[in-house]
């Protein structure tokens, strides 16, 4: 009796490695962990999109809960997210940051007035040196920071309807209440 | 005499566009020494692109490649160590870019597994067989009846 369990142990070898495997084809490959989720966003200092003679850095972004996206006028993927966008900034639940990933500055800014300007700001990053530094590999991607400037979550790909309610507005809320108890202590 | 002209600017032209064909990226690139240009090769090779996942920085031609390939070269030349270039891009992009992954707690089973399950199947292996051998030893005996029906099997299997 004992001898004929042992012949199903292959089996059962084969039925976990099934399980895994079968998981594995639903994963997205795309869909990488960030590096910086719990580090604080990069240091850098560049002009704002909209006016070259203001300069943004690292702290202008603190204080609040924020989302950092990352956009370019040569993206198409950025055309499919930009009317969400709109509808966020409409709802006003927190500032949204723009970075102007590898793009020129009339092509972005003529795009930003034909089609709606969700962003609080724009941060021009022409030669992609803060992209490269917050780990970027492609547009859009966006970023939630916290009230301290951390880096909480990264979102790589268009945000729609679906991420925004299932991921992203969830992670802000409980942000937002950990922003509002820390300040009020 | 313009045809002639005409065929030479047409062979040089083809010429041209063979050889931009077959020149890498890195000939844009001017390293500071051969030793440089040799080791910033090597270390973009064993570096995964982020964006095209089954290349590497050499191969890919993603603009964030192309960045991270510059950025490689760039402090090869500033006289980086590898492994500060290697931690630069680590924490980034994350140890996903290592084709080779560190060795740490998190990826003991990756490294130790293949030798782990090496022994098992010589375990198995070598019980598998110390059993049959020892079966085999022992020389199996048939009782009378049986011999008696196998012999009336063979005879008439002889008919």
């Amino acid at each position: 009796m004992k001898n004929r369990l042992v012949l199903f142990i292959p089996l059962v070898l084969f039925l976990v490695m099934g399980v895994f495997l079968y998981k594995g084809l639903f994963l997205n490959p795309q869909q990488l962990d960030s590096a910086l989720e719990g580090k604080p966003i990069p240091a850098f200092q560049l002009e704002r999109l909209e006016n070259a003679n203001e300069i943004i850095t690292n702290e202008s972004l603190k204080g609040q809960v924020s989302l950092l996206n990352v956009w370019a006028t040569w993206c198409p993927s950025c055309k499919y997210e930009h009317p969400h966008l709109m509808r966020l900034a409409r709802q006003n639940i927190l500032p949204i940051y723009g970075i102007n990933y590898r793009d020129e500055r009339p092509l972005a800014i003529r795009e930003l007035s034909r089609e709606g300007d969700p962003y609080t700001m724009n941060i021009f990053d022409h030669d992609g040196r803060l992209g490269l530094d917050l780990g970027v590999y492609g547009a859009p991607e966006s970023y939630l920071v916290d009230h301290n400037g951390i880096i909480r979550y990264r979102y790589a790909g268009p945000i729609d309807m679906r991420v925004w309610n299932e991921t992203l507005y969830p992670m802000i809320q409980e942000l937002q209440a950990q922003a509002r108890a820390e300040g009020a202590s | 005499m313009k045809t002639f002209i005409a065929l030479i600017s047409a062979l040089l032209l083809s010429i041209s566009v063979l050889g931009s064909a077959v020149a890498t990226p890195v000939d844009t690139y001017e390293f500071k020494s051969v030793d440089n240009q040799k080791r910033a090769l090597e270390l973009a090779h064993s570096l995964r692109c982020p964006q095209c996942q089954n290349q590497n920085l050499i191969d890919s031609n993603s603009p964030v490649a192309q960045d991270l390939r510059l950025e490689v070269y760039q402090m090869v030349d500033a006289g980086k160590a590898d492994e500060e270039i290697i931690n630069f891009m680590t924490s980034r992009y994350g140890e996903f870019v290592l084709y080779k992954p560190k060795m740490e707690a998190k990826t003991y089973a990756l490294w130790l597994g293949p030798i782990g399950l090496l022994l098992i199947g010589l375990l198995i292996g070598f019980i598998f067989v110390r059993k049959q051998r020892i079966s085999g030893a022992v020389e199996q005996e048939i009782s009378a009846e049986d011999q008696a029906e196998l012999d009336k099997l063979l005879k008439r299997a002889s008919k």
